[in-house]
C-alpha cells in the first residue's frame, strides 16, 4: 500500500485525466443512448412494416431466416431504466476516485451538475430530456431513502428529543408556509413585478410547497460533515416529521385553492386532517410493523426469503398510507421502527447483514438517480423566469428559517434540561435544506403558467441551498467549531452503565414521588419484556435482556473479526496483555482452579479448527437454498453460545490445581479470550 | 406542623446554598418526604422499601443504601446512617439536578465528578477506594435479577468482560504475574467518558408548587 501511494503522486495527473476522460465520454453516450432511442424505435418499427409488408405480397419469395436481428423496443424501457441507474452509479464511482473535489464539493453538487450535463446534452441533440415525474419519485425513489433512515434511527436519542423535534417540524413548518406566502403574497402586489395575478391561496400554497425541509437532502450533506447525534437528530427528524404538515397544507390549499374560497369550516377541518394524516400514518406503520415482527417469528424455516419480508412490509405500509393520503414518510418510519427490534432478534446475522446493505444499496441509488434527475429537470424547462418573485423567495426562505429556528428555540429551551447554544441554532438554521420533494410537490400542480413560475423559483431555492448552504456547511462546522460525531466503539461498561442508570433514575424519580420521562420509559420497557417480546420473538431470544444480547452481539463480532483477520498476524487494535489471570477477586480462598497446558493446546486447536473451517471452498451450490457456508454453521448464534457454553464447561472443571496459583482465580470466559491470551503470552 | 414549617422557612437560604434547589423545588421535595417519612422528622430504610413503585427495580437495595450512604453527604464521612432528616435527603438529591447549562467547562467537570463519585459510591460497597471484580460482579447479577432465571455464569462472564474491558483501556501493558486489584475511581472516570454524565444522570425536579393544600402562610 504504501508503493502504491509513493506511485500515487507521479500518476495522479495521468489518472485524473483518464478518469476525466471516461466519465465524459460515459456521459456523452449515456445521453445520445437516451436520446437516440426514438430514432432507433422509429427504424424498427420501419423494419416491422416492411416485413410485414414484403411478407403480403410475396408468398413466393422465401424470407430468409434472421440470423441477427434488431429489436430494440422489446427492451426499451428496462434497458433505459439501467443505463440512467449506471450513468448514477458511474458518477458516484467517479465523484469518490476524485478525492480532491469531494472535499470542497459535497456530493449531491456534483450529481445535480452532472445532470444539468446530461440535460444540456439531450436537449443539444435536438429531444426532449426526461423530467422527474412525480409518481416516479413518490413511488420508487423515495421510499428506499426513507426507509433507511427510519430503520437505522438512533432510537434513544429521536425519543428524547421528540418534544424539540415535533415543535420545529409542526408549529416550525407552519411558521414557514405563513410566513412566505403572506410575504410573497404582498410582493406580488408590486406594480413592478407583473405578479397581480398571483392571488393569496396561491401563494400560500407556493408557502406549503417551499417550506418543508427535505430529507433527501439533509441526509445528503449532514453525512459528510458529521456532527454531533444531538443535532443530527433533530434537523433530520423535522425533516421526516414535517411530512404530515405539509402534506396537510398541500392539499388543503390546493382545494381552497380550487375553490378560490376558504371557510372556516375549511379550517378547522384541516386542523383535523393535521391529526387524522399524522396519526393514521403513524397507526398504519405500526400495524404493519407488527406484523412484520410476528411473520419474522416463523422465518426460520426459510432463511433466504427473510430480508424481502422487512422490504415489503415497510413499502406496503407506504403504499397503504398513500391510498388514504395519510403520510407515507411518517407510516414507513413508524413500521421500521416498531419492526426492527423484534425482527433482528429474529432474523439471522446473515439476513440482517443483507436487509442493512440493501437498504444503504438502494437508499444510495436512490439519493443519486434523484439529484441527476433534478438537474436534468432543470434544464428540461419550461421555465418562467421573474426576477424579483424568485429572489424574494430566497430572501424569505432564508428568512423566516432563521426567525422561525430562533422564536421557538427561546421557546424550547425553557423545557430543556440541555439547552440548545446559539451554535446550535445556527446550524438547525443553516441546515434547513429544501429538495426533490418541493420539487416534485410543485410539480403535482395543474398545469397553468402559475405552475411554471412556481417551479423556477422552487428550482432556483433548491439549488441555492444545495449548492451555497451544502458546499459551505462543512467549513462553517470547522470554523464555528461544532462538536463532531463520537467515535462510539462499543462497550459493555458504557452499556452495563447506561442500564444501571435507567433503573438508578428510575428509582429516584418514584422515591420523588412524580412520573416522569424515566418512569414512563421503565412501564413501557417491562410491557414491552412481558407481553410484546413473547409475542413476537421465537424461542429462547424471547426472554433474553437486553444485557446479554448485547453482550453476545459483541462477543459474535469479535468472533466475525477473528475470522477475517484470518493468520495469527493480524492482532486486534487494542494490544494489551491484560488477560483475567490478572484480575483478582476477594472473599473467602476460592479454589484455585487452572487449567493445565495440554488442556489449554487442546482448547486452542478446536478453536482454530473451527476457525479455519471457514476458509474451505463452498461446497454445494443450489440458488433456492442458503449455501452450505460453514461459518454460518458453525458461527450461528445458537451455536456459537452452545459452543461457548461447552467451552465454559471444560474450563470451569476441576483440573489439577496449581498450588502455588492461589492469588489469582483463572475463571474463563471464552475460549476466544484464551486464544487472545494465549498470542501475547506466547511472544 | 406548624412549628417544623416556621423552622423550615428559615433553613431555605441553608438549604438551597447548599444542595443548589431552588425554593420552590426545596418546598416540593419536603412535601414528599414528609409523605415518605408519615410526617416525622426522620425516615428510616423501611419507610423507602415501603415505596411499591420500587418493588420493580433491580437495584432498588443499592439505590436504598445509597441515600444512607454517608460519603454521599458531601462531607468526609464514611459509614451509614439508620435514618436520616430532610437535609441529608436533600444532599442525596442534589446529585441528580441538572447541570446549569450556562455553566463554565470547570464547573460542568465538577459536577461530573461528583455524579460519577456518587456511582462509584454504589458499586464499592466496602469502601476500600476501588471496585473489585465481585463488586462488579454483584453489580451486574444485581441488574439481570429481574430477567427470570439467569444462570450466574452468564453475569459472571459480562462482569469478568467488562473489568477485562477497564483494565485493558486503562493499563494497557501488564505482565502475566501483575494484578490489576479493581477499578479505581480515575479509571472509573476513564471508562465512562463516553457517557456525558453531566446531561445524563439527572432528573427533572418539579419548580412549581404542586401543593394541593397550603395550611399555614408561606413566607416568600
Amino acid at each position: 500500500r504504501t508503493l502504491a501511494l509513493k506511485m500515487a503522486p507521479l500518476r495522479r495527473s495521468s489518472t485524473l485525466r483518464l478518469t476525466g476522460l471516461l466519465c465524459l465520454s460515459f456521459l456523452v453516450f449515456f445521453s445520445r443512448g437516451f436520446a437516440s432511442h426514438d430514432v432507433v424505435s422509429e427504424k424498427s418499427s420501419g423494419t416491422i412494416q416492411e416485413d410485414s409488408h414484403s411478407q403480403a405480397n410475396s408468398t413466393a419469395h422465401k424470407k430468409t431466416f434472421p440470423v441477427l436481428s434488431f429489436n430494440y423496443e422489446h427492451v426499451r424501457t428496462p434497458f433505459e431504466i439501467s443505463l440512467w441507474i449506471l450513468l448514477a452509479l458511474f458518477m458516484k464511482l467517479g465523484f469518490h476516485i476524485i478525492p480532491t473535489v469531494s472535499h470542497i464539493v459535497p456530493e449531491s453538487c456534483l450529481l445535480i451538475f452532472v445532470g444539468l450535463l446530461v440535460g444540456g446534452i439531450i436537449k443539444a441533440t435536438g429531444e426532449q430530456p426526461p423530467v422527474l415525474d412525480s409518481n416516479l419519485f413518490f413511488l420508487y425513489l423515495l421510499p428506499p431513502i426513507i426507509l433507511d433512515a427510519g430503520y437505522f434511527l438512533p432510537m434513544r436519542s429521536f425519543t428524547e428529543n421528540i418534544g424539540t423535534i415535533l415543535m420545529f417540524a409542526v408549529v416550525g413548518t407552519l411558521w414557514n408556509v405563513f410566513f412566505i406566502g403572506g410575504m410573497m403574497y404582498a410582493v406580488c402586489q408590486i406594480d413592478a413585478a407583473e405578479l397581480a395575478h398571483v392571488d393569496l391561496l396561491s401563494c400560500l400554497l407556493f408557502g406549503s410547497i417551499i417550506s418543508a425541509v427535505d430529507p433527501v437532502s439533509v441526509l445528503a450533506v449532514f453525512e459528510e460533515i458529521h456532527i454531533n447525534e444531538l443535532l443530527h437528530i433533530l434537523v433530520f427528524g423535522e425533516s421526516l416529521l414535517n411530512d404530515a404538515v405539509t402534506v396537510v397544507l398541500y392539499h388543503l390549499f390546493k382545494e381552497f385553492a380550487h375553490e378560490q374560497t376558504i371557510t372556516v369550516t375549511g379550517a378547522i377541518l384541516g386542523v383535523i386532517s393535521f391529526f387524522v394524516v399524522s396519526l393514521g400514518g403513524v397507526m398504519v406503520g405500526v400495524i404493519y410493523g407488527i406484523v412484520g415482527a410476528f411473520t419474522s417469528r416463523f422465518t426460520s424455516y426459510s432463511r433466504v426469503i427473510e430480508p424481502l419480508f422487512v422490504f415489503l412490509y415497510s413499502y406496503m405500509a407506504y403504499l397503504s398510507a398513500e391510498i388514504f393520503h395519510l403520510s407515507g414518510i411518517m407510516s414507513l418510519i413508524a413500521c421500521g421502527v416498531i419492526m426492527r427490534p423484534y425482527v433482528e432478534a429474529n432474523i439471522s446475522h446473515k439476513s440482517y447483514t443483507t436487509v442493512k446493505y440493501f437498504l444503504k444499496m438502494w437508499s444510495s441509488v436512490s439519493d443519486t438517480l434523484i439529484f441527476i434527475f433534478l438537474g436534468v429537470s432543470t434544464v428540461a424547462g419550461p421555465h418562467t423566469w421573474n426576477w424579483i418573485f424568485v429572489i424574494f423567495t430566497v430572501i424569505f426562505c432564508l428568512v423566516s428559517r432563521v426567525l422561525g429556528v430562533i422564536g421557538l428555540t427561546a421557546f424550547i429551551n425553557k423545557f430543556r434540561i440541555v439547552k440548545l447554544t446559539k451554535k446550535d441554532q445556527f446550524i438547525i438554521a443553516y441546515g434547513g435544506l429544501r429538495g426533490a420533494i418541493a420539487f416534485s410537490l410543485g410539480f403535482l400542480l395543474d398545469n397553468d403558467e402559475i405552475k411554471n413560475l412556481f417551479l423556477t423559483a422552487i428550482i432556483t431555492v433548491i439549488f441555492f441551498t444545495v449548492f451555497v448552504q451544502g458546499m459551505t456547511i462543512r467549513p462553517l462546522v470547522e470554523l464555528l467549531a461544532v462538536k463532531k460525531k463520537k467515535e462510539s466503539k462499543e462497550s459493555i461498561n458504557e452499556e452495563i452503565h447506561t442500564q444501571f442508570l435507567d433503573h438508578l433514575l428510575t428509582g429516584i424519580e418514584d422515591i420523588c414521588g412524580h412520573y416522569g420521562h424515566h418512569h414512563w420509559k421503565d412501564k413501557l420497557n417491562r410491557f414491552n419484556k412481558t407481553y410484546v417480546k413473547r409475542w413476537l420473538i421465537a424461542g429462547e431470544r424471547s426472554t433474553e435482556p437486553q444485557l446479554i444480547s448485547f453482550y453476545n452481539k459483541m462477543e459474535l463480532k469479535q468472533a466475525m473479526m477473528m475470522v477475517e483477520s484470518g493468520s495469527a498476524a493480524k492482532l486486534p487494535t487494542i494490544v494489551s496483555t491484560v488477560s483475567i489471570r490478572n484480575v483478582p477477586t476477594k472473599g473467602a480462598p476460592k479454589p484455585s482452579r487452572a487449567i493445565s497446558k495440554s488442556r489449554e493446546e487442546e482448547i486452542r486447536r478446536l478453536l482454530r479448527a473451527n476457525l479455519q473451517k471457514t476458509r474451505q471452498r463452498l461446497r454445494s451450490y443450489s440458488r433456492y437454498e442458503l449455501l452450505n457456508d460453514p461459518l454460518e454453521d458453525n458461527i450461528s448464534e445458537a451455536r456459537f453460545r452452545k459452543q461457548r457454553e461447552m467451552e465454559r464447561r471444560v474450563m470451569t472443571e476441576p483440573l489439577e490445581i496449581e498450588p502455588k496459583c492461589n492469588k489469582g482465580v483463572y475463571q474463563t470466559v471464552r475460549g476466544l479470550s484464551i486464544l487472545h491470551q494465549n498470542r501475547f503470552r506466547t511472544h | 406542623m406548624g412549628a417544623s414549617q416556621t423552622r423550615l422557612e428559615h433553613n431555605y437560604d441553608d438549604l438551597t446554598e447548599k444542595s443548589g434547589f431552588s425554593h420552590e423545588q426545596i418546598k416540593n421535595l419536603y412535601q414528599r418526604f414528609q409523605q415518605l417519612s408519615g410526617n416525622n422528622e426522620k425516615i428510616s430504610r423501611d419507610d423507602l422499601e415501603r415505596i411499591p413503585a420500587l418493588n420493580n427495580n433491580p437495584i432498588r437495595k443499592q439505590i436504598i443504601t445509597a441515600f444512607f450512604d454517608k460519603r454521599n453527604q458531601h462531607q468526609n464521612d464514611v459509614g451509614s446512617l439508620d435514618e436520616i432528616g430532610f437535609e441529608q435527603f436533600l444532599m442525596v438529591m442534589s446529585h441528580f439536578r441538572p447541570v446549569n447549562s450556562k455553566a463554565t467547562e470547570e464547573e460542568k467537570a465538577t459536577v461530573r465528578k461528583q455524579k460519577l463519585r456518587f456511582l462509584f459510591n454504589m458499586h464499592d460497597t466496602d469502601n476500600d477506594g476501588i471496585i473489585t471484580l465481585d463488586e462488579y460482579r454483584t453489580v451486574v447479577e444485581e441488574l439481570l435479577s429481574q430477567s427470570g432465571a439467569i444462570e450466574t455464569e452468564v453475569a459472571r462472564a459480562i462482569a469478568d468482560a467488562a473489568m477485562l474491558e477497564v483494565a485493558s483501556t486503562n493499563v494497557p501493558h501488564m505482565a502475566p504475574d501483575d494484578f490489576y486489584e479493581g477499578i479505581t475511581f480515575e479509571h472509573f472516570e476513564q471508562i465512562l467518558k463516553g457517557i456525558e454524565m453531566e446531561s445524563r444522570m439527572h432528573i427533572r425536579f418539579l419548580d412549581k408548587n404542586a401543593a394541593t393544600m397550603r395550611c399555614g402562610k408561606l413566607s416568600s
